[in-house]
């Protein structure tokens, strides 16, 4: 009895002094299992399976440097990572045009609060229907653009039927909800940038660009950091947009690598889940370069802090 | 303020302002403005070739009444909602405890721990694609609803962990260091101080999770197929095949499909805007 109690007792005080190293791990271990489980491990899962040949139900026969091989001389792949190039170079005209916006709609007028959320507004729709939406738009037969373009006498364009423009068609899609998403982080920012400096600047005699370029856009450096971040994640994980408009086409000149990916692993072209990964490591490597940059980014933030 | 505020400039400009913005904000709506009017029009009108015009009758509720009642749309809405509300409620629940240990103590690996979620949440989808997939038919969830929200929720932990975490750091630590004096066991300070000062980051992630995973169409395509399983964004494809060139109903379904979020966001607007500015941007 004495002894069970003194048992207890030392358990509790071990406890009591390690508490402060063990609460952390067993609040994080729910969480680390799964994220590993779901997210870490299929990371390196994927790099193995890119060295096999596998349908998915079979066999898998160890191929090495094959599938990569094979990349090399693949003209599909290369398509698709030229239209990665043009999607991430593209999709940052979102962050000028999203700004843009949010200087247009930063003024106090009334129902100004409505017109902000409206602007919002595609950013909160799928992009299932923001792609439904543009095909319709782009439509040869009764589209809206072909109605304009006639009425200003300009020939009509099958924008995604044809092999030139269909990426800078699906792109301008996308841009739609991006730049919604772009002015609000802007709007957020331009509330916080700080009065005096502009009625410092005001004295100075800075107005217009030179106000906007020497004094607004230094300051808001922290929105614009993120409106980076959450654009090029965004240009290079295009999928929806392209899935539901063009399916790739025509002839596949309108795939990315994530589209071509999920084509060859998981379509009516074939279970080819090797290749599939194969690709999905070099869409993987070309984002590591940019979460690198972002985690290096941050460090030095909590360093200084 | 910046620009000069409007009360401030020309009154030329002031009244040209007034009439910029309502004309803006048409032209800027305008793709979502011609689906709302194709919902509403009759079938006949696009036989006849009357696509951009007034709508010769208004057949709003035939239109959708037909979607509500003779498709699969109320199923794969009652999916979205199946797959949406478990996703928000464990990715959250995670991150709360993750945030709160990443956030809160010291300790060598934090910031490593830190950065694995953060990296994580980047990655390409199709990197994890083929793996996923298989483990989901391994453990004979694969066409279920609880396969696909399993996903999620590891997934969005990634997200959730980065905002939770940034969130607890701005709290003033001399509540903990109080708390601690007192004596008061690590998990009530979880419980009783953390946790309450928490809510409005719950609120924010909240909402935009519940957007992110209702507008999911990659991982819907690639872990489900089938009325039984599938939420709306995936479902309003087979719908559409089901509706070929009907766009009066196809227009309608998508209005349906794109409902929930935008509801949720006039709701919660506040929280919707603090949520995606990932916090860092008061």
């Amino acid at each position: 009895m004495a002894q069970a109690s003194r048992a207890e007792r030392r358990q509790t005080s071990w406890w009591h002094q390690n508490q402060q190293q063990l609460t952390p791990w067993l609040f994080l271990a729910p969480g680390i299992l799964f994220f590993l489980f779901y997210v870490i491990f299929p990371i390196f899962q994927s790099f193995n399976l890119s060295l096999y040949e596998w349908d998915g139900l079979g066999e898998a026969e160890f191929v090495g440097l094959y599938n990569y091989e094979e990349l090399y001389w693949d003209d599909a792949f290369y398509t698709s990572l030229k239209n990665n190039v043009i999607w991430l170079a593209l999709y940052l005209f979102a962050i000028p045009a999203g700004l843009f916006i949010a200087l247009f709609l930063n003024q106090t007028v009334v129902g100004i609060r409505l017109y902000k959320s409206l602007f919002f507004f595609p950013f909160v729709i799928s992009q299932v229907v923001v792609g439904l939406v543009f095909t319709w738009f782009y439509d040869p037969t009764f589209g809206l653009l072909n109605a304009i373009l006639g009425s200003v006498g300009i020939p009509p364009v099958n924008v995604l039927g044809d092999e030139n423009w269909v990426t800078i068609g699906i792109i301008v899609a996308g841009l739609w909800p991006q730049t919604a998403y772009c002015m609000i982080l802007y709007l957020t920012g331009l509330n916080a940038v700080d009065p005096e400096q502009i009625e410092a600047g005001r004295l100075d005699g800075a107005k217009g660009w030179r106000m906007l370029w020497y004094i607004i856009i230094p300051q808001l450096r922290p929105a614009t950091f993120i409106a980076f971040v959450v654009t090029i994640i965004g240009a290079l994980r295009s999928f929806d947009l392209i899935s539901i408009m063009t399916n790739g086409g025509p002839f596949g000149a309108s795939r990315v690598l994530s589209f071509y990916m999920f084509e060859v692993a998981l379509s009516e072209y074939g279970f080819r889940m090797g290749y599939g990964a194969a690709i999905a490591v070099v869409l993987f490597l070309i984002m590591l370069a940019f979460i690198a940059y972002f985690l290096w980014s941050m460090y030095k933030e909590e360093k200084a802090r | 303020m910046f620009p000069t505020p409007i009360e401030r400039t020309s009154r030329t400009w002031q009244v040209s302002y007034q009439a910029l913005l309502p004309l803006a904000l048409i032209l800027w709506l305008l793709p979502l403005i011609a689906v709302a009017v194709f919902s509403v029009k009759p079938d006949s009108d696009f036989a006849q070739g009357n696509y951009w015009g007034w709508p010769s009758s208004f057949e709003g509720f035939t239109n959708y009444s037909l979607v509500f009642l003779q498709s699969d749309m109320p199923q794969y809405l009652l999916n979205s909602f199946k797959i949406t509300i478990p996703t928000v409620i464990g990715a959250v629940a995670l991150s709360c405890m993750t945030g709160f240990a990443l956030g809160i103590y010291k300790f060598k690996a934090n910031i490593w721990i830190f950065f694995m979620f953060v990296a994580g949440n980047f990655v390409p989808f199709q990197i994890l694609m083929v793996p996923v997939r298989d483990l989901t038919l391994q453990m004979g969830l694969y066409n279920t609803i609880t396969g696909l929200v399993l996903f999620h929720i590891a997934f969005q932990t990634g997200f959730c962990t980065l905002f939770m975490r940034n969130f607890i750091r701005a709290l003033p630590f001399e509540l903990i260091e109080a708390a601690r004096v007192e004596g008061i066991p690590e998990w009530k300070i979880f419980w009783y101080v953390v946790l309450p000062l928490m809510k409005p980051a719950i609120a924010a992630l909240s909402v935009l999770i519940f957007t992110f995973i209702w507008n999911d169409y990659f991982w819907a395509v690639v872990l489900t197929q089938g009325v039984e399983s599938q939420p709306v964004t995936a479902g309003i494809t087979s719908f559409n095949a089901q509706y070929r060139a009907a766009y009066h109903l196809m227009s309608a379904g998508s209005i349906v499909a794109a409902l929930p979020p935008v509801a949720m966001f006039f709701l919660m607007q506040r929280h919707f805007i603090a949520g995606l500015t990932l916090g860092a941007v008061k």
